[in-house]
Formats: structure tokens, C-alpha cells, sequence
């Protein structure tokens, strides 16, 4: 079973046109957002910030009862 | 107080805009070609005929296009709750976390299987089986939208939760009270049928330019018939979405229904404006008249509201300074109640600090006694509950008139195509072809409406967008903002380009996707 799914995959990708482009173009596209964008722009602040969510909790708790911005 | 730049809340509302307005240019084609690529194929299946394979064949490579170029397009706004909305994303975690993690598991057996088979099996599997695939991608891509609109239309009308105020977090209490959350199937509803919309307007246009080129005649009328039929009834059922969907608003976010309507004073059978410009200079305390110039439908908003005639619809005066004879509350008493919440929310924390049982009790029934409000408490005046009016206006009556147009136009099409002389109609065909722009315009017309028109809400009544906001440089930002214009861009001008080069090439040509 897992070798005719191997195996259709395989062809599947071995016959495609413009579907390799297409692929090429997915891996720069995902290379870019998840390695570039994700690591060096998009920090997740409350988990680089603090160690545990019981720190997050009492920072947003902070943030919600000190009122108006 | 952390002071807060108030450009920093600016940008990241236009990153998070940028970002959902570019997202939502690939997926509603997603949406509807799927469903049209499943009907050619039935067709195909049901008569054996060859040519319909090969039809169906070339709107899949179309969609293979699509869907590749806006694949992970909509990861970027996770990126963004993380940074930009963490007190957002810590708030909404429990409520976001399984509709999210279901679509996003959902989306990706999807593709791993059914996909594959759509695309390598033709071959490979039996007809019926080749033909299930594509009907499961239609309906499993549909299916996948709906966890994302379960989640926006939660932030609508929030349901099914409570705020614990111990992990400042919104814990989930019913998931069916979410998941058939009215405001949220409604918006599915609509969603995907603007979506077929869409998908129907792209293949008519395509169709309708082969055709201006008296080129392949055959495949462009076939693919029109499809097309414009599967066009009229899904644009019919679009009004019916969206008759549901305005009624939710006016129940759920009748300040919004307002600024839709530009309705400043309210009152029993109003109108509602089927075009109108609206006066730049109009200020929600004077009495100048809000338009310039309007046509409007007597009993109209009264009826699409509540299906009554006389119907009494509240106007911004009436929403944000209250109306005791209507018992509308007014902003400043929301307020004022909000301002309880957050001070009663913050004895509850100093009580549990110092372990004082007695006063954290008390200070959680404080709380829970005005909860509904805790957002207003964080306003600074009662006119901030006014969302952008203007854009609000134009964008839904830009969504409306076009969808309208959509409906003549698909029994215009259909009409011709039915008695054969649509090929030599040249002004119909090339209203096809312009059409499709006005399509993807009503698309993000539509959602503008819905983003915009519910600010200064993150969660309505609960969380304004300033406390939504994560308290990072605003430069950071505005760099994201445009590099994230550059990408989207480049990603546009790669879909129309390879899009283009094979909408060029032909049906003929385009045997192997």
C-alpha cells in the first residue's frame, strides 16, 4: 500500500509541467515567510518576554487594568 | 500606563489591513473555481465526452495557479497576532485555538490527499473516485474557511466564553454556542457565496476574452454556460446571505449599521440610501443633512433590518448619546460601566495579591456585574465608538451596486448564450471582461465594510483595537508594512503573469497541470 502511494506521488510529481514551477515557487515563498520573515521580523513577543504563562497572564492582566491608552 | 505611540496602533491596523486584503485576493477564487471545476467534471463523468476533461483539465491549472500563489498568504496575520496583537492573541488563545488548529489540520489532509489525487490521479483512479477528490477539495476548502469565519465572527458577537480574570484569558464554555454563533454562519454563508461569485465572473471573463478573440469558440461558450448559470444562483443566494448577515449587524452592531447606512438621526420605517455621497463636513452633533446628494428606498433599512416596514433603527446620535424612550443606552453609560469593570478587575488583583478572600470576592462580583462592558472602559470619549463613516458608507454600497450588477449581468450572459448570439454581442462580452476587476473589488469592498466598519473594536464591546495592540516600536512596524507591500506585490504581479502565459497558451495546451 505505501509503496503504490509512493509511487503516486512520485509520478504525479515527476509528470508535472508547470506544477514544478509552481512548487519552486511555493518553497522560495514559504522559505522567505518562515525562515526570514517569521524569524528575523515576527518575534512572538509574550514568549521570548517571559518564561512561563502564568508571567503572560499578570502582563496582560497589567496591561488591562492600567487603564486607557 | 505604558505610553503607547499612537501611530504604532495606526500601523498595525494597516499592516493587519494590508495583509487580510491581499490574503483575500487568492481565497474566495479558491472558494467558488473548485466548485466549478467539480461541476465540469461531473459533466464529463456523467457523459463520457473527452472535451469536458480536457475543459475541466484547464480551469484546474488555473486554480493550481491561484492556489499556490496565495498558499501561506494568511499564515503572515498569525505572525502579526504574535507580535504586533499579543495582549489580542493572549486574550483570544482558548477561544482561537480549536477552530484554528481543526482548520489547520483540515486543510492540511486535505491537500495531501485529495489534491493530490485531483491533480495526479487523472490517470491513476477510477473516474467516480477522481471526481469524489474534486468534490472533497470544493467542499473541504469550504469547510476550511469556515473555522477562519467561526473565529472573525466570534470578534463580531462574542459567545460561548467567559473571561477568567485570574489568566486574563477568555475561556471557551460552549463550542457549539460559538460554532452556530449566528453571526458567524452568516458570514460563512456570505463569505463563500461572494467567493462562487467571484469564480464565476473569472471563468466568464476569461471566457468572454477568448471569445472577443474569436478564438476557442467551443470551450469559451461551454465554459460561459457553467459559468453564468452556477453564477445567477449562487449570486441569488449571496442577497439571501447578505438579507441574513445585515440583520445580525443591526442586532449585534447596530453602530455599524449605521455608519453602512450613513443614518445619523434613527427612526421608525427608514430608508435605505441605494447611492449617495455623503457630506464631507457633517459632524455627529450638528444638524447639517449627512448626504449631498441620495436616492433612496422608502422602508428599505427598516425591512432589510428587521423585516418590518415601521421598524424603528437606531442613528449614531442615538447610539452614542443614548435615547431613555427607546432605552438605548448611551456611550458614556457603557463607559461608565466599563470603567467599573476595569477598576473592580483591578481590586480583584490586588485582593489576590495580598490573599484577601473576602475582597476578591467581592471584587469579582463587581466585575461580573458589569463585565459586558470592560471595552468601553478603556475609551476616552464617547464618540470613539464611531467607526469611519465614509469608508464604511462607500465600501459596503460599492459591495452592494456591484453585486447587483453581478446578478443583471450573469441573466444577461445566460440569456445570450442560451439563444446563441452571445458572441456577437460585443459590448457583453466586453462587459464580462470588466466585470471581473469589479468582482475582486466588491470582495474587499465587503470586508472593509466588516473590519472597519466594527472599529474601535478588537472584540466587540470587549477589547478596543489601542488595548489590543502589542507595545513594540511603531518604525518596526511601518518596515514590515512595506516589506510586506513589496512581497504581496511581487506575488500579485507573479499569479497575473503565470496566470496570463496560460490563459494565452489555452484549454488545448494545458493537458498536464
Amino acid at each position: 500500500m505505501l509503496k503504490i502511494i509512493y509511487h503516486f506521488y512520485r509520478d504525479g510529481f515527476r509528470n508535472m509541467k508547470l506544477g514544478k514551477r509552481l512548487w519552486v515557487f511555493i518553497a522560495v515563498k514559504l522559505f522567505i515567510l518562515f525562515v526570514v520573515v517569521k524569524y528575523f521580523f515576527f518575534p512572538n513577543i509574550l514568549e521570548e518576554k517571559f518564561n512561563n504563562d502564568e508571567q503572560r497572564s499578570d502582563y496582560v492582566l497589567q496591561q488591562l487594568t492600567q487603564g486607557k491608552k | 500606563m505604558e505610553h503607547l505611540d499612537p501611530s504604532l496602533v495606526d500601523w498595525s491596523r494597516a499592516q493587519f489591513a494590508l495583509t487580510a486584503l491581499y490574503h483575500w485576493i487568492f481565497v474566495p477564487l479558491t472558494l467558488g473555481l473548485t466548485f466549478i471545476v467539480a461541476i465540469m467534471e461531473s459533466i464529463y463523468v456523467k457523459t463520457g465526452d473527452e472535451w469536458w476533461k480536457n475543459t475541466t483539465k484547464f480551469w484546474m491549472g488555473l486554480l493550481a495557479i491561484n492556489f499556490a500563489i496565495g498558499l501561506a498568504t494568511g499564515i503572515i496575520m498569525e505572525f502579526e497576532f504574535g507580535t504586533n496583537w499579543s495582549n489580542y492573541s493572549w486574550i483570544v488563545g482558548d477561544i482561537f485555538g480549536a477552530p484554528l488548529a481543526i482548520e489547520g489540520l483540515m486543510a492540511f489532509f486535505m491537500e495531501s490527499t485529495f489534491f493530490a489525487i485531483m491533480f495526479f490521479g487523472w490517470e491513476k483512479v477510477s473516474k467516480r473516485a477522481h471526481l469524489l477528490s474534486t468534490w472533497l477539495v470544493a467542499v473541504g476548502s469550504n469547510l476550511s474557511a469556515l473555522w477562519i469565519l467561526v473565529a472573525n465572527g466570534w470578534m463580531q458577537h462574542p459567545v460561548g466564553m467567559h473571561f477568567n480574570p485570574d489568566t486574563a484569558r477568555n475561556e471557551m464554555t460552549d463550542f457549539w454556542a460559538i460554532l452556530f454563533n449566528p453571526n458567524a454562519y452568516s458570514k460563512f454563508l456570505h463569505t463563500i457565496s461572494g467567493g462562487y461569485v467571484l469564480a464565476a465572473l473569472f471563468v466568464i471573463a476569461i471566457s468572454s476574452w477568448y471569445l472577443l478573440k474569436k478564438r476557442n469558440i467551443q470551450f469559451a461558450r461551454r465554459s460561459i454556460m457553467v459559468a453564468a448559470s452556477f453564477g445567477l444562483i449562487v449570486s441569488l443566494f449571496n442577497v439571501t446571505t447578505g438579507d441574513d448577515s445585515a440583520r445580525q449587524v443591526a442586532q449585534h452592531q447596530p453602530v455599524k449599521l449605521a455608519a453602512m447606512e450613513g443614518l445619523y438621526d434613527g427612526k421608525p420605517g427608514a430608508e435605505i440610501v441605494a447611492f449617495g455621497i455623503l457630506n464631507p463636513n457633517k459632524k455627529i452633533n450638528d444638524t447639517q443633512d449627512p448626504f449631498l446628494f441620495k436616492l433612496a428606498i422608502p422602508y428599505g433599512l427598516s425591512v432589510l433590518s428587521y423585516h418590518k416596514l415601521d421598524a424603528y433603527v437606531p442613528g449614531l446620535k442615538q447610539l452614542v448619546y443614548g435615547d431613555k424612550e427607546k432605552q438605548i443606552m448611551s456611550a458614556q453609560g457603557k463607559m461608565d460601566r466599563g470603567t467599573k469593570a476595569v477598576t473592580a478587575l483591578t481590586n480583584y488583583k490586588k485582593a489576590k495579591a495580598s490573599k484577601d478572600k473576602l475582597a476578591q470576592a467581592a471584587a469579582l462580583k463587581a466585575f461580573d456585574a458589569d463585565s459586558a462592558y470592560l471595552g468601553y472602559g478603556y475609551l476616552k470619549a464617547p464618540e470613539e465608538v464611531i467607526p469611519p463613516v465614509a469608508t464604511t458608507f462607500y465600501a459596503f454600497h460599492t459591495m452592494v451596486i456591484f453585486g447587483s450588477w453581478f446578478i443583471l449581468l450573469f441573466m444577461i450572459i445566460l440569456y445570450l448564450t442560451m439563444t446563441n448570439e452571445l458572441h456577437t454581442k460585443r459590448w457583453a462580452l466586453w462587459a464580462g471582461v470588466l466585470s471581473l476587476p469589479m468582482g475582486y473589488a466588491a470582495q474587499e469592498a465587503g470586508w472593509i465594510t466588516a473590519e472597519v466598519g466594527r472599529q474601535p473594536w478588537a472584540i466587540q464591546d470587549m477589547l478596543p483595537v489601542g488595548m489590543a495592540t502589542s507595545n513594540i516600536s511603531s518604525g518596526s512596524v511601518m518596515i514590515t508594512f512595506w516589506m510586506f507591500a513589496v512581497l504581496f506585490t511581487a506575488l500579485l504581479i507573479a499569479e497575473v503573469s503565470i496566470m496570463t502565459t496560460q490563459i494565452k497558451i489555452g484549454p488545448k495546451e494545458a493537458k498536464h497541470v
